[in-house]
């Protein structure tokens, strides 16, 4: 076990409460063997990666599998880390690398590279006129106000509800959504972890989007229903 | 111009929200936007949707699986 000092157990609090510092301070800090930066890594990135992992084979204990073993090759490999992408899009891309083979090794083939998902519309069209209403394309019903000011985050007891959400989602989707608006990726960082094109990255992240508001939309009409 | 309708709103948010639409499309969106409560609405649960998955704290690594990594770092830090 570990006893970490209160000047470390500040720094590292000061980083996992805001974000983290430059890449190269980073790299230096893994290279001199500061464990309070590799504790920050860990406690910052794991949880996405988690997530990330779990949607390449089919048990949380293999999804921790990957996660650690990503981490070992990351100890592994800083000395050689040569800057070429951040070293989040580094890390990611091992945690990938090591799913993928993971992956295949369970025989849980997720179809990564299945066909493109733009063609269903993320909002079912019988919410919208038909052409032979006064407006077509538009609402027929508004949308349900929900219980929470517009736009801001919404109260606890939701969150399960879009953790399971979230875990329903097809894998790519389910990726995007993950490292875009859970671990607060940009969307070039997530093209080059998942190797995807900006269009389809949004495209993902769109239909994802709409079917976990739409999910809560059914979870506030259904808690509506029974008040 | 062509209007925007509802059905098409709703498949724009995202990159509007991206800061992605051209300046001329942008307008449109947005002057949809100031006449219909509907997609207005549809917008905010949207943010409401992305800000409260930035919230989430899904769980993180076991207590020993962060302990056997600290201590492989250790180990291989160390000369
Ligand atoms: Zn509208």
């Amino acid at each position: 076990m570990s006893q970490m000092s209160y000047q470390e157990e500040t720094i590292v609090e000061s980083f996992t409460g805001g974000r983290l510092p430059p890449d190269d301070v980073v790299v230096a800090a893994l290279r001199a063997g500061d464990e309070a930066m590799f504790a920050t890594l860990l406690d910052t990135w794991s949880r996405g990666m988690l997530w990330l992992a779990r949607t390449h084979v089919s048990t949380n204990d293999s999804a921790e599998e990957i996660v650690q073993d990503t981490w070992l090759a990351v100890v592994r490999g800083i000395g050689g880390f040569e800057g070429r992408s951040s070293v989040k899009t580094w890390v990611y891309r091992i945690l990938v690398n090591t799913a993928k083979k993971r992956g295949m090794r369970e025989n849980r083939t997720v179809p990564w590279s299945s066909v493109f998902e733009q063609e269903r519309p993320t909002v079912d069209r019988s919410r919208f006129q038909g052409v032979d209403d006064p407006l077509p394309g538009h609402w027929k019903e508004l949308p349900a106000a929900w219980p929470t000011p517009e736009g801001e985050v919404l109260a606890a007891e939701v969150r399960g509800r879009i953790a399971a959400a979230l875990a329903e989602l097809p894998p790519r989707q389910r990726a995007v959504i993950t490292l875009r608006d859970v671990e607060g990726c940009t969307s070039e960082e997530v093209c080059e972890i998942l190797e995807i094109s900006a269009a389809n990255q949004r495209v993902l992240l769109h239909r994802a989007r709409a079917s976990v508001r739409g999910q809560l939309e059914d979870y506030f009409e259904t808690a509506r229903r029974s008040a | 111009m062509k209007r925007f309708t509802c059905d098409e709103v709703v498949e724009l948010v995202t990159v509007y929200m991206e800061g992605e639409l051209d300046e001329p499309t942008g307008y449109r969106f947005e002057e949809h936007l100031g006449g219909c409560e509907g997609c207005e609405r549809y917008l905010g649960q949207f943010r409401a949707t992305v800000a409260t998955l930035g919230d989430l704290r899904p769980d993180g690594l076991a207590g020993d699986t962060r302990e056997g990594l600290l201590s492989a770092f250790r180990d291989w830090r160390r000369p």
